[in-house]
């Protein structure tokens, strides 16, 4: 095992992220909270949509004139919907992309993320037809445009006889039924979205798709305020006998218009399917091997379920145990799923290192790296220490480089996540003579296998099992989040566990002489 | 409520320069969905131009006429398909030429579409061209053993600035429309 891998993730994505920190927090950075956010503005889009629909005509002459009815007084609700409508997906198709560049900067593509990042690259059809579509039921200048615009889009493809465009050449020849179609369109793609939306969560467990109430309510009102100030406009309606010459355009949904007239409509169809082949492909391209999936040893497995509850990526199932009987169940592990991040390994009852087995064997466990070797280079290292009493630190491989913080009187014991660390083993460590224990993970919302840092904070402050006993001292265990490019902190927390061990050295040697004197 | 706890551990204790900062992302995200929904505009014409659409949706005439079948014919097919008269179903090419102002615009030739090449055949295309007075003159032709252009129209018509102007062939009356 060695001490550091490839830094995972992108330095530029990362410093972006931890700057954004300082503002938000980490636990309520939207950068780390992408997911959730474009739940939110789904939320909006669905809200300020059914209000709109309620007022809307699915009817060629009278599309425009309800919508402008609905929007005629710029303090009414109906154009305060409108406007929120239209940002909302603004902010949607945004976030979408930062979503996607995060994950692709992360390299969260491969191996057990390939069901997700493809579920991934297939939203992105439904969003770009949902919000392209939206701006037709409009039927304003500018949705004309849009409509006509897509139409020849798809007339590019050898897919119908009849050209779609055709549609659009003359008033007389549009009818109502081409409305009903817009909306279902619409309303039919965003509502297919919301299913592959889902398929896209299947494979994560617990996924965050709730943002934190401050961040909620901050992107709430930064959209509401922006559609109070700066209401979107009522352009004329729309007119098939003129193209006007200035057409005020929303950039962010409508760019593959403004690049099929600037180039040619096959020109972006080439464009468009090889950005998609080329991510849909991503998962699929030789790279770095896959992790060794968690292996369970069905001997020493009691069927407590905790493994299956702490799995972030659903890998764990509990079925009857064969042999042991009445009930007893056995946990399973498929390989598939498997992110290899141990987790479970961490949540195993049977992880105890006061068992004076020779070997150590756990319930489930790392084949790169288990329990039993990690107790053993605990051992060891705190055998071999030149300091008397040294500082261990049991620190996350995708965390803050732990190389940095070499010293003498520090043990570091890498783990592959954080949360693959049992936590009678900062016990054990104590024990066995460690000063201090400092556990380093990954922010809340930053840990590799999404969960590993969560579980770890709330394992070692005693609020899920397996808990840090209660007897422990908790002067001389510190978990602390320290992400690569952090290791600033590590230090300052390695400093203070130093200086709190001398002073409590000194009190301690005070009181001895006291006691004598 | 175990997992706020948690959050705790993590989250600094957001001081003023944090609310301000978020203040400023937020103004940003804001402005930049802002700016960007509606700036700059798109120009989809050059100034004092108008545009022509032309496109045709017709069915072209049989490629070839029926035919008496002879015996020998007839003897080759199939007991259940000896028809005695045989008609193919292919359709001729529709062509059609536009001329602006004596020049060449557009010269296309649409294939029948279906399988069998029985379908109609399909025209859009469009064109920008300078606003004012144009000489418009449109020929069609739908029938592949005739060389002449059955149908033909000739035309002085004014483009306004952005106007769209739409030349169609009207099948029932046979003729073709400027509008
Ligand atoms: C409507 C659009 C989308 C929504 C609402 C959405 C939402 C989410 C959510 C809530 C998560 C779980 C986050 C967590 O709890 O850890 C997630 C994960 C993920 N998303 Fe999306 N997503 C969308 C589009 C995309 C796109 C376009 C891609 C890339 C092509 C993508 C790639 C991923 C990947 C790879 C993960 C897994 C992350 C991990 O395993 O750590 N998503 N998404
Ligand atoms: C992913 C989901 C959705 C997206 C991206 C989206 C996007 C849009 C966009 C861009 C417009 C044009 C607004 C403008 O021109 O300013 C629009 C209009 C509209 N949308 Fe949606 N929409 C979504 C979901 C919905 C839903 C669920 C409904 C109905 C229940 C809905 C109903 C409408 C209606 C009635 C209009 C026309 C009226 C108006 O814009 O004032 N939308 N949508
Ligand atoms: S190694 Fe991680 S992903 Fe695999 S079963 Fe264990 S907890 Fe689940
Ligand atoms: S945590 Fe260990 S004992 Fe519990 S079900 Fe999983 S493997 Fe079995």
């Amino acid at each position: 095992m060695t001490r550091t891998i490839a830094p995972s993730g992108n330095a530029a994505w990362r410093w972006l992220e931890q700057g954004f920190d300082r503002a938000f927090g980490a636990s309520g950075n939207p950068l780390r909270l992408l997911g959730a956010l474009l739940f939110l503005c789904f939320a909006v889009l669905l809200v300020s949509g059914a209000w709109l629909y309620a007022g809307y005509d699915t009817s060629v002459r009278g599309a425009h004139a309800s919508v402008a009815r609905l929007t005629e007084s710029r303090w009414s609700m109906g154009a305060l919907m409108h406007s929120l409508h239209r940002y909302a997906t603004d902010a949607f198709v945004i976030l979408t992309v930062l979503h996607l560049v995060r994950e692709l900067l992360y390299g969260h593509w491969r191996h057990f993320r390939r069901f997700s990042w493809l579920s991934g690259c297939a939203l992105l059809p439904f969003i770009g037809a949902a919000a392209i579509g939206g701006f037709w039921l409009v039927w304003d200048e500018l949705g004309l445009f849009s409509a006509v615009a897509s139409a020849e889009w798809l007339d590019a493809l050898p897919l119908l006889g009849e050209p779609l465009s055709r549609n659009f050449l003359r008033a007389a020849a549009l009818s109502d039924r081409l409305f009903s179609l817009f909306v279902f369109v619409h309303i039919g793609v965003s509502l297919l979205l919301v299913l592959v939306a889902w398929l896209h969560l299947q494979r994560v467990s617990r996924a965050v798709v709730m943002p934190t109430r401050a961040l909620a309510f901050g992107t709430t009102l930064s959209l509401l305020a922006l559609s109070v100030l700066a209401p979107v406009a009522q352009p004329a309606p729309a007119n098939l006998a003129r193209i006007p010459a200035a057409l005020s355009f929303d950039w962010w949904v409508l760019w593959p218009h403004a690049l099929m007239y600037a180039s040619s409509a096959s020109m972006t169809w080439g464009i468009v399917l090889a950005m998609g082949a080329g991510l849909c492909a991503l998962p699929f391209l030789p790279g770095a091997p896959r992790a060794a999936a968690a292996v369970v040893d069905p001997q020493h497995c009691n069927g407590c379920r905790r493994c299956f509850e702490d799995c972030p990526y659903g890998a764990v199932s509990m079925i009857a145990h064969p042999t042991a009987g009445h009930g007893r169940e056995l946990a399973l592990v498929d390989a598939a799923l498997c992110a290899g991040c141990g987790i479970c390994a961490g949540a195993c009852p049977s992880a105890t290192p006061f068992r004076s087995v020779l070997q150590l064997v756990n319930g489930i466990d790392m084949p790169g790296l288990t329990v039993d070797s990690l107790r053993q280079q605990l051992r060891e290292g705190l055998r071999a220490s030149s300091a008397p009493r040294p500082l261990v630190l049991f620190a996350c491989l995708h965390g803050a480089d732990s190389t940095r913080v070499a010293a003498n009187d520090v043990l570091v014991l890498p783990l592959i996540c954080s949360g693959q660390l049992p936590p009678a083993f900062v016990e054990y460590a104590l024990r066995d003579g460690a000063a201090a224990v400092l556990v380093a993970s990954c922010h809340d919302y930053g840990c590799e296998y999404r969960l590993g840092a969560r579980w770890t904070g709330a394992r070692l402050n005693a609020q899920r099992e397996p808990q840090l006993r209660a007897g422990v001292a908790r002067s001389r265990v510190q978990w602390l989040a320290a992400e690569r490019g952090e290791e600033a902190r590590l230090v300052a927390a390695l400093d203070a566990l130093r200086e709190r061990g001398a002073r409590d050295g000194q009190r301690a040697m005070n009181g001895h002489g006291a006691d004598h004197g | 409520m175990a997992e706020a706890d948690n959050h705790a551990r993590t989250r600094h204790t957001l001081g003023w320069r944090a609310w301000l900062g978020q203040a400023v992302l937020y103004g940003l995200f804001a402005l930049v969905i802002g700016v960007f929904s509606h700036w700059p505009p798109y120009r989809h014409l050059p100034p004092d131009t108008a545009v022509i659409k032309l496109s045709v949706l017709h069915t072209g005439k049989p490629k070839s006429a029926c035919h008496q079948l002879s015996a020998e014919e007839l003897a080759a097919l199939p007991p259940n398909m000896r028809a005695p008269v045989s008609c193919p179903r292919e359709r001729s090419p529709v062509v059609v030429e536009l001329d602006i102002d004596g020049a060449a615009a557009a010269r296309i030739a649409a294939p029948p579409s279906g399988l069998s090449g029985d379908g109609a055949s399909a025209i859009y295309t469009r064109l920008a061209v300078a606003a004012g007075e144009r000489a418009i003159a449109v020929r069609l032709r739908d029938d592949a053993n005739n060389a002449d252009f059955a149908y033909h129209i000739e035309q002085r018509v004014t483009l306004a600035p952005a106007q769209v102007l739409v030349i169609d062939f009207d099948a029932e009356h046979g003729e073709i429309t400027l509008q």
